[in-house]
């Protein structure tokens, strides 16, 4: 119970894929205009990030390992994403039309999510097992989703908001993550 | 420019920014005082330099915007972020520290993001973060309280002070432990030995010498800001009462683990001068009234958790500013329900049939 705590807290917080390891930035800047577009890229996300940290774990240990074939995990990890996200696809195609057309080309753009590859290799590199393998894909899709939902949140009200004209647009959102980065320095040592 | 046409009531309230600004800073000398009184002059000199320094880099930018200075000048916000900036820095701050940190504040975090009005975080708090962040050696030093001082000894005096600020000039062992920084070292002795056997907080009553009055003092000031109706009482009530819950939850009696108990938390630190100037910020913070309390609920959470469990001893200014970034969320789901209509509803949906 502690470790699952532990694991999500540092992957929600701590060490928040987006503000403190810089990771998935182009979603988050891209994505982040509407607060509705990304509460759907978030679920998408979320949906792509867990599955994909399961599919790159099962990989990893029953063919990769067996085989020796660790040198290959880079490569390997990206096909098993791009699979996975051609599913999420297909999968959001079907159930959300809406969805799918808001979400566009950003959808099979989650493929060069460095944050999907990201927790894969994490995975790797900090000996996860199964489970927690799928939990931290899950609570690093839970840090993405908070940052991005609130941040695009904040993004419409910037909008309107009387910016100097060079700092108009993705400018002040660069500063904005800055400072926000800036913020969720604090909660560093908490697990 | 077009004027607004309005309808009745016509309030007749002789209130504008420059004179609620005004209050603010009316509202922080006993504060002020006796943080002044506890810990010698230097707080007393960090607000004149802060504000200062904040209103020459308001000026400075709002020429660049060829926006009418004096205008922007007169409503005090600026005078505010630099007060409230030179309250929250340790005493002496040298004075290249506090001009980095007025720059942040009101440059970065307030004229890029339109100015007044427009800074979706809290000036002041963005300004004392950067500077944490940055220059944490010059940051966590502290001034012993007066109860503190070596027989003999006094309080470091202006003139003295100002030397340190602006040449460098070594003082005297002036520095010491605030409370919050004996909580966080301590790992190994009770709550009740800590109290006995620390000089701040055996020399103190509650929380530490020096701090709690001049929590007390925020305090009063705060309660005179409250009864001139310049913020309301949800978002300041909400975070008190949600630090207080969350202390005693975790107080467990007084162990070596213990955070602190529910007094202690709310009397040390910045809890008072957060709750009653920071938290109540009209622009960064939460719109409605449900929000507010939203708003200073989460704040007062994040604090104990940062105070107890982080790498920081005090916490406010990352509280303040990780809820300002979760501020418009919040407003979008607490829109309250406007006259007129049965439920709340955006002004951009189309009215159900």
């Amino acid at each position: 119970m502690t470790d699952v705590a532990v694991i999500l807290v540092s992957a929600i917080l701590v060490n928040n894929f987006v503000l403190v390891q810089f990771l998935g930035l182009c979603p988050f800047m891209g994505v982040s205009n509407k607060l509705e577009t990304a509460i759907g890229m978030s679920g998408a996300t979320t949906f792509v990030l867990t599955l994909a940290s399961i599919c790159s774990y099962l990989v990893h240990s029953w063919i990769l390992e067996p085989l020796g074939l660790e040198y290959l995990r880079t490569i390997a990890f990206i096909l098993v994403i791009a699979v996975v996200v051609q599913f999420a696809k297909m999968f959001i195609e079907k159930t959300s039309p809406l969805l799918y057309r808001v979400l566009g080309v950003f959808l099979p753009l989650i493929t060069t999510n460095c944050a999907v590859l990201g927790v894969a290799l994490q995975n790797t590199t900090k000996a996860h097992n199964f489970f927690e393998s799928a939990l931290y894909g899950f609570g690093a899709a839970l840090g993405f989703s908070l940052v991005l939902i609130l941040f695009s949140a904040m993004r419409e009200r910037l909008a309107v908001a009387d910016v100097p004209a060079p700092f108009k647009g993705a400018a002040i959102g660069m500063i904005t993550a800055g400072l926000m980065s800036l913020a969720f320095m604090g909660f560093s040592g908490l697990v | 420019m077009a004027f607004m046409q309005m309808t009745s009531p016509h309030a007749h309230r002789p209130g504008n920014t420059g004179h609620v600004m005004k209050l603010v800073i009316l509202a922080t000398l006993p504060g002020l005082i006796t943080l002044s009184y506890f810990f010698g002059p230097g707080t007393l000199i960090n607000v004149f330099t802060a504000g200062i320094m904040a209103m020459a880099c308001e000026a400075l930018v709002l020429k660049l915007r060829q926006r009418p200075v004096m205008f922007y000048i007169n409503d005090y916000s600026a005078l505010v972020t630099g007060v409230l900036l030179g309250l929250a820095l340790p005493p002496y701050t040298p004075w290249w520290v506090i001009a980095v940190g007025c720059v942040s504040a009101i440059v970065l975090a307030k004229q890029l993001y339109g100015g007044m009005g427009y800074n979706p975080f809290n000036p002041a708090m963005v300004g004392y973060v950067i500077l944490l962040i940055s220059f944490p050696v010059e940051m966590t030093q502290w001034a012993m309280p007066r109860t503190l001082l070596a027989e003999g000894q006094a309080l470091t005096g202006p003139i003295d002070g100002l030397a340190k600020m602006w040449f460098a000039t070594p003082l005297d062992a002036y520095t010491g432990a605030t409370p919050l920084d004996v909580f966080k070292q301590n790992n190994s002795q009770l709550v009740q030995h800590l109290y006995d056997t620390q000089a701040v907080f055996s020399t103190g009553r509650w929380a530490g010498a020096g701090w709690e009055w001049a929590n007390i003092g925020f305090l009063m000031g705060g309660c005179f800001l409250l009864y001139k109706k310049v913020f309301t009482w949800h978002a300041p009530v909400s975070m008190l009462i949600s630090l207080s819950l969350m202390a005693a939850m975790f107080n467990d009696g007084g162990s070596s683990n213990s955070g602190g108990s529910p007094l202690f938390h709310l009397l040390s630190g910045a809890t008072m001068l957060g709750a009653f100037f920071i938290v109540t910020d009209p622009v960064s913070s939460a719109t409605s009234n449900k929000g507010r309390m939203i708003y200073g609920a989460a704040i007062g959470i994040l604090i104990y958790l940062i105070r107890t469990w982080g790498n920081y001893p005090d916490a406010v200014a990352f509280a303040v500013l990780l809820l300002n970034f979760a501020a418009p969320f919040i407003d979008y789901y607490t829109l309250p329900r406007t006259y007129g209509h049965n439920k709340a509803r955006r002004g951009t949906e189309k009215e159900a049939e």
